[in-house]
């Protein structure tokens, strides 16, 4: 891979594309504020995903406050607690994770990587996140109307979620559903933002498979969530209209309270349909882009080209395609035709394959890899290990016999948290310490960035390994109060409070962090434009943090994949994907 | 147009036959496809993206009317007219539909014309499917009015079940909504041909970028797919 020659690779010549014209911002409020540049958007998503994941952060806290020590906070009651756990799993899975990747990691990274001036709509891009804004004002005011937010659980399920016994049945849901319906137009138009832009706008030399991972991680993940959300929205729709005009979507005939409700003939069977149809892929759209992610750093910091390249990109295609055709695994205990369990165990299973792809080609790029353990190594490497404990226990819930007891259990919580909560956060983390030069010019502190991942990755075992125990013992999820059961033994107890105590450590070293980034914005050591010595071609911008329009006059020119890292024969251990091969004029000079 | 052609495409050398090829030619330089213009692109993604949303909303309504066990109101009934004298089922959809489906002919036009940059040929036919994509609206005014007057809610209608209601103001509320935007859009698309911003290269309000031409058949796609999500409806909801 290393000098061929430009035409041997392209099978279509390369074609001279007229550059569209670009958008200049006239005054201050254009150009920091309704900005339609897409790095300024990235840093406006990002810093609202953050403001309002750390309120699920807090959120976190107190739950885990009120189980590692009940009775002894009496601010937290049985209501407040589902209301918790509820806004905590709806900000963290889609206004934190996806917004963060797709929304600020998408916007900052896909332009520059593919070497574009700008996404292709800018203002309909600048549209997505004033939307999306919006969508998470609706959220948090939930928290101040009558009631309060709503407590259904994350996953909304009905008849219970609109129903009086759950908290916020008033206004709660009511918000819930339309902040949905907000975040998810808002996420389409920057969606197909991303998705056009590397379809259509990459600039010369830059092939699909001379993408870098991250780039086609995010694009997956888009192309998946422009699948997926739709169904989100149409169940929001649906259960807005059984809760506000008295349809029966979702809503078979109940008695409450003693008392024949108006609904009748519904099915909430078909709402768990249509939410995991959205909630499996949704899975992936988190943990595509941090599979694209840390592959990327694992190669940079390991200062060598990624292992298989071409099966990694087919196996993130590969996941996306299969996520789709695995919801129901997410609803073995709704009552199912046993055959249809059969069917989607064996999908689940299938996915392991390209999973495993990758986690091999990862530990295969490591392998004798010049590693060097800088911040972000650490967290990919972080990212790998709670990765696969994830997925392994994947391997236990996918399979029918085994999910029914679990169902339900800490067991679940511990498994998701740890592929799809902390794995993907790691990636975040390790994303933040290693593009953070290139968007601020300066380095964030070393000390405080290796002290960050130590307790952050050491705590987030300590936290959810002892949730299997907890689980196999039988341990509920989302019980506010375990109460005098005879299999709840005192070292469940024991357990808890070890546990709370813990998350609150990691809570802390979060704020270090933070502080970091705040501090090092203004002291850090300047980091000049390509710290991390990456082929990439973000880090070849004649500007650091990129000006507008990213390039200069002249965009750049691709002549190879974005891993020659270590490539024998080069002066240096990495080449540019901009800089010409070698080989090239002698090609000219022969031909 | 203009800005989707594709200048010094330079030698074209055998490409490789197969999968290979094709995957080859979707990943080659620049563009995955390679006379699609950005605008186009997109307007392609955004309709598969609502696809899902109309199968969606389809197949939730399916399921409902499968699983009821309250008798399904005859749609050919409910949606009869007395006209003169004579009772005709469906009449008031069947005109629906052919007013939307030759909208969908007039736009075809209005994209020819487009492609001539015959300014106000391409204007005029715009504004008659949007007056047509109106009167469809209007029809499904009617229909609502005349429903709702017979005692179909949401929530309950006289004849069976509930969901029959719900299914019905929703799913055609959610296709008459589109086919609101789609008037406005044509409306304002038609202003702007017949202005001669396209001619002019005059920059858009919002986006302060250069319109073409080929908004105009952008707009068709929208348009046309709107349409064919309507021979769903009907097929789905009216005829089954």
């Amino acid at each position: 891979m290393v000098d061929v020659p430009y035409d041997r690779i392209a099978d279509v010549p390369p074609a001279e594309v007229p550059e569209v014209e670009l958008y200049h911002p006239k005054s201050w409020w254009t150009q920091y504020v309704f900005s339609q540049d897409a790095k300024v958007i990235a840093i406006q998503y990002s810093l609202t995903a953050t403001a309002i994941g750390l309120v699920a952060l807090v959120l976190s806290w107190l739950m885990r406050l009120q189980l590692g020590f009940p009775g002894t906070f009496s601010f937290i009651d049985a209501n407040q607690y589902l209301q918790f756990i509820t806004m905590h799993g709806m900000i963290m899975v889609i206004y934190l994770l996806t917004a963060l990747f797709l929304g600020g990691f998408g916007n900052y990274l896909i332009p520059l990587m593919v070497g574009a001036r700008d996404m292709v709509f800018p203002y309909v891009n600048m549209l997505s996140y004033w939307v999306y804004l919006l969508a998470v004002l609706v959220l948090a005011s939930t928290f101040f109307v009558p009631g309060g937010p709503t407590g259904a659980g994350w996953t909304l399920y009905p008849p219970q979620a609109i129903l009086s016994g759950t908290p916020g049945q008033d206004w709660g849901i009511i918000l819930m559903l339309t902040s949905l319906i907000l975040f998810i137009i808002g996420f389409t138009m920057g969606g197909l933002n991303y998705v056009v832009t590397v379809l259509q706008a990459r600039t010369r030399g830059m092939t699909l498979m001379r993408m870098p991972l991250t780039v086609w991680g995010i694009f997956t993940a888009t192309v998946m969530a422009l699948l997926a959300f739709p169904a989100l929205f149409v169940a929001s729709v649906m259960m807005l209209f059984d809760r506000l005009l008295g349809t029966s979507f979702f809503m078979p005939a109940l008695v409450e309270m003693g008392q024949q409700l108006k609904y009748g003939g519904g099915s909430p069977i078909l709402f768990q349909h249509l939410f995991w149809f959205f909630g499996h892929p949704e899975v992936y759209i988190v943990a595509l882009p941090a599979f694209g992610i840390v592959s990327d750093l694992i190669s940079t910091h390991a200062r060598k080209n990624i292992f298989g390249y071409r099966m990694m990109v087919w196996a993130i295609v590969a996941i996306g395609a299969l996520s789709f055709i695995v919801w129901a695994h997410h609803m073995y205990v709704s009552g199912m035709h046993p055959t249809f369990g059969f069917f989607f165990a064996t999908t689940t299973l299938i996915i392991a394959i390209p999973t495993a792809i990758k986690v091999y080609n990862w530990v295969l790029t490591l392998w004798r890899g010049d590693i060097h353990l800088t911040v972000p190594m650490l967290f990919a490497l972080g990212f790998i290990i709670t990765f696969v404990n994830g997925g392994l226990t994947g391997l236990f819930l996918g399979n029918v016999v085994v999910d029914v007891p679990l169902s339900d259990t800490m067991f679940v919580v511990a498994h998701f948290h740890m592929v799809m909560g902390v794995a993907p956060i790691m990636v975040v983390l390790g994303a933040i310490y290693h593009w953070y030069p290139k968007v601020t010019g300066r380095m964030l502190d070393d000390w405080m960035g290796k002290f960050h991942f130590w307790v952050t990755f050491l705590g987030a075992y300590l936290i959810f390994f002892p949730m299997h125990y907890l689980g196999l013992q039988g341990v509920p999820r989302r019980y506010h109060d375990l109460g005098e059961a005879a299999f709840i033994t005192p070292s469940v107890h024991t357990l808890n409070a070890f546990i709370t105590v813990v998350a609150l450590i990691v809570g802390f070293a979060q704020m270090v962090f933070l502080f970091n980034l705040v501090w090092s914005y203004f002291k850090g050591r300047p980091s000049g434009g390509n710290p991390w010595r990456a082929t990439t071609l973000e880090w070849q911008t004649p500007e650091t943090p990129p000006g507008h329009g990213n390039w200069g006059k002249e965009l750049p020119v691709v002549y190879r994949w974005a891993y020659d890292y270590s490539v024998p024969g080069a002066k240096e251990d990495f080449i540019p994907q901009n800089q010409p091969p070698a080989t090239r004029a002698v090609q000219g000079a022969a031909t | 147009m203009a800005e989707t052609v594709l200048t010094n495409p330079g030698k074209t050398p055998a490409q490789t036959a197969g999968w290979k090829g094709i995957a080859a030619d979707w990943s080659s330089d620049q563009r995955a496809f390679k006379n699609v213009s950005w605008g186009k692109a997109m307007m392609w993604i955004f309709l598969l993206s609502d696809t899902f949303i109309f199968s969606c909303f389809l197949l939730s309504y399916m399921t409902a009317r499968m699983s009821t066990t309250v008798p399904w109101p005859n749609p050919s009934e409910v949606f009869a007219l007395t006209i003169g004298g004579h009772h005709i089922p469906l009449i008031l959809i069947a005109i629906m539909t052919f007013v939307l489906i030759s909208s969908s002919g007039t736009m075809a036009m209005a994209v020819n014309f487009g492609y001539r940059r015959d300014r106000v040929k391409t204007a005029v036919l715009m504004l008659v499917t949007a007056a047509l994509g109106a009167t469809f609206v209007g029809m499904q005014a009617f229909e609502w009015t005349k429903l709702i007057t017979e005692g179909v809610r949401p929530w309950e209608n006289p004849w069976g079940a509930p969901q029959f209601g719900a299914s019905f103001f929703m799913i055609t509320g959610f296709h008459g909504t589109h086919v609101t935007f789609g008037v406005i859009f044509l409306i304002a698309i038609a202003r702007k041909v017949w202005r001669g911003d396209f001619d002019v290269a005059r920059r858009g309000f919002f986006t302060s970028r250069k319109g073409h031409y080929e908004i105009v058949e952008i707009m068709g796609l929208y348009w046309h797919f709107v349409d064919l999500v309507w021979v769903f409806i009907f097929a789905f909801f009216y005829l089954w």
